[in-house]
């Protein structure tokens, strides 16, 4: 079987370095402002960076991606040409893209930068992927995290185009690049600052013998004095709607699907994707190494080692999301 | 000003849907009116064979008819209804560019709110491609409105705005309605059509925050832009969505009408609306406040 690409998170460079350390076939990450959707305080890389992360990944065979994937403002889209133009001077492999102004501007004047779907435009089936494809030139699409496994291979089926799929980290429960949930709670939103249920609104407040974290002004979620308070992330709240109170939208859990690896190579998907520029260097090396193990096994045609990822994630708990049609 | 009404988005009986439309062609002063299912492809089938008479009688009555694309598909089937709506002879509402893939090439499209046009480049190659009327994602701020609109005017496009309804936040894989029911999507037995205007979500401290609609997740709060008119007009804005909901609508699109003609303050025109309106929650915080759920009363002296 063939060797899927790992493609690995870094939101610093020293993330960078700890993920082409630990086996990542390709890194990638973002500039340090809102032209990605991982905008946080701290986070991501200056030119000087990434010029330099770029050396060092490409001195090992290893690829660099910049995502560029938030939407350009109105009246400030230079700031994200200037992203584009950066990148490829500094020798980045692709950019990955979800705006379809940003795409047409970089097939014009940037018609060699290889182009990446990012999985923020939200591309859920092969018309919309050769859509893509045809208009601007994209090589590989980023699966938004709706699709079971049969309609990935169904999808692989259709498409000229690379597919690439999440396997492990935080999971959107909404399709992303499509949610405005955070911008409603708190006016920052994913598509135009790049972060969402940003930390900045975050408030934890002690109310009789409870903790509550609240978003903005809205609670998200409470928990008993003894227990470690929840990060108030939106969609995985606990709210109550009609006459039952829990997580309506999706519990406090993360992405595994290590143990889907064989069925993605089966697909015909081109590369696995970690989620987690926001994660440290230590939890990046973690599983890079882990993953890099199991996409080993797979191409041997070997079964995947027991995951010992389980203590790596969000939560107690994993899923395998939508991969699996009962999730819906 | 004119007014469009947005595609319904929740799962009426159809024959309340019948009613619905037969009353906004004979009373409502509305410009264009957008038909069709954005939310979820089950529900089709239940009122699929009434949109040509419908689409008809609001046509005779002068309403401009435009149908709606899905506003996510993943299905063949789904895929199957994007080439079905090109050839019914009317404008299609992009809300999901795999519509694209099926409009004829030059063929005219309008763009509706779940696409993200957030920029001139976007704009541009919109309307490069036929789009003739683009209503905005609804998170953008008024400033951000202003410099769409005057770029999209000067290209040829109309520009709309959400002005009335339950905003539309997200939409998802799954489906909540379901989920609650302790069911799947595949089974879900239809269970979101108990609410006609989907289901509050509150918090924990019985905050009204937002409301589910199948795989949709909408503010609890309508948007109402009605205060506002004036400076929507001065954004250099075309066209306001009133989006379709259980109490009455030809009321709302009114109370609209008369504010955007200067015959009633801001101040009338939201008392008008509060007066009649099922659940007074309203918003206007994309637009005009620092979240989207804030509400200020801009213009009213």
């Amino acid at each position: 079987m063939t060797m899927l690409e790992l493609v690995c998170p870094a939101g610093t460079p020293a993330s960078l370095r700890a993920a082409v350390e630990a086996g990542a076939d390709t890194v990638y990450c973002g500039f340090a402002d809102e032209t990605n959707a991982r905008n946080f305080p701290g986070l991501n890389f200056s030119r000087e960076e990434m010029a330099a992360g770029i050396e060092y990944a490409h001195e090992r065979g290893t690829k660099v991606l910049v995502a560029i994937n938030t939407f350009p403002q109105a009246g400030n889209e230079a700031l994200w040409h200037r992203a584009v133009a950066d990148a490829h001077t500094v020798g980045a492999d692709a950019v990955i893209l979800a705006d379809i102004g940003l795409l047409a501007y970089t097939a014009k004047h940037h018609g060699d930068l290889r182009r990446h779907l990012s999985v923020q435009a939200a591309a859920a089936n092969p018309d919309v992927i050769n859509f893509y494809a045809e208009e601007f030139g994209v090589k590989r699409v980023v699966l938004p995290r709706v699709l079971s496994v049969p309609e990935i291979a169904a999808i692989n089926r259709e498409i000229d185009t690379e597919t690439e799929v999440f396997v492990f980290g935080g999971l959107c429960v909404m399709e992303e690049g499509r949610c405005s949930l955070s911008s409603y709670a708190t006016g920052q939103s994913p598509n135009m600052n790049g972060v969402c249920s940003p930390a900045s609104h975050v408030v934890y407040e002690q109310s009789g013998d409870e903790l509550v974290s609240k978003l903005g002004e809205f609670t998200i979620d409470k928990v008993g004095q003894d227990a470690p308070a929840p990060y108030p992330t939106l969609c995985k709240g606990c709210f109550s709607a009609g006459a039952r109170t829990g997580h309506v939208f999706e519990d406090a859990i993360s992405l595994d699907a290590a143990s889907l690896i064989p069925q993605m190579a089966k697909a015909g998907v081109t590369a696995l994707k970690i989620e987690g520029r926001q994660r440290s260097r230590a939890y990046v090396a973690a599983v890079v190494c882990s993953f890099r193990q199991a996409v080993k096994a797979c191409a041997a045609g070997q079964s995947i080692p027991p995951s010992a990822l389980a203590k790596l994630s969000e939560g107690q708990d994993n899923t395998l999301g939508a991969y699996r049609k009962t999730w819906r | 000003m004119q007014l469009t009404l947005g595609p319904l988005m929740f799962h009426w009986k159809p024959d309340l849907i019948q009613d619905f439309y037969a009353r906004i062609a004979d009373e409502a002063p509305i410009d264009r009116v957008v038909l069709g299912e954005v939310v979820c492809s089950k529900r089709l089938p239940f009122y699929e064979a009434l949109i040509p008479e419908i689409a008809e009688r609001l046509a005779r009555a002068g309403k401009e008819v435009v149908l709606a694309s899905l506003g996510l598909v993943t299905l063949k089937r789904e895929r199957a209804m994007l080439s079905d709506l090109v050839e019914a002879g009317f404008a299609v509402e992009v809300n999901d560019l795999t519509m694209m893939r099926y409009l004829a090439k030059n063929q005219k499209f309008t763009v509706g709110p779940l696409v993200n046009v957030y920029n001139t480049g976007t704009l541009d190659w919109l309307i490069a491609r036929g789009a003739s009327h683009i209503c905005l994602p609804p998170e953008l701020p008024i400033e951000t409105i202003a410099t769409l609109a005057d770029h999209g005017t000067r290209a040829g496009a109309g520009i709309e705005v959400w002005a009335y309804g339950r905003l539309p936040l997200a939409i998802s894989g799954r489906c909540y309605h379901a989920r609650l029911a302790g069911r799947s999507k595949d089974s879900c037995l239809f269970v979101c059509e108990e609410d006609m205007d989907g289901l509050a979500v509150d918090t924990l401290d019985d905050q009204k925050f937002l409301a589910i609609n199948g795989v949709q997740t909408l503010s609890e709060s309508r948007a109402n832009m009605v205060g506002d008119v004036a400076a929507i007009d001065g954004a250099g804005v075309t066209s306001l969505r009133l989006s379709p909901h259980s109490e009455d609508m030809v009321h709302v699109a009114q109370t609209f009408r008369a504010a955007c003609d200067g015959n009633i303050s801001a101040g009338e025109a939201l008392a008008m609306l509060a007066e009649r309106a099922v659940s007074p929650r309203y918003s206007n915080g994309f637009m005009f406040g620092k979240t989207g759920a804030d509400w200020s009363h801009s213009q009213i002296n």
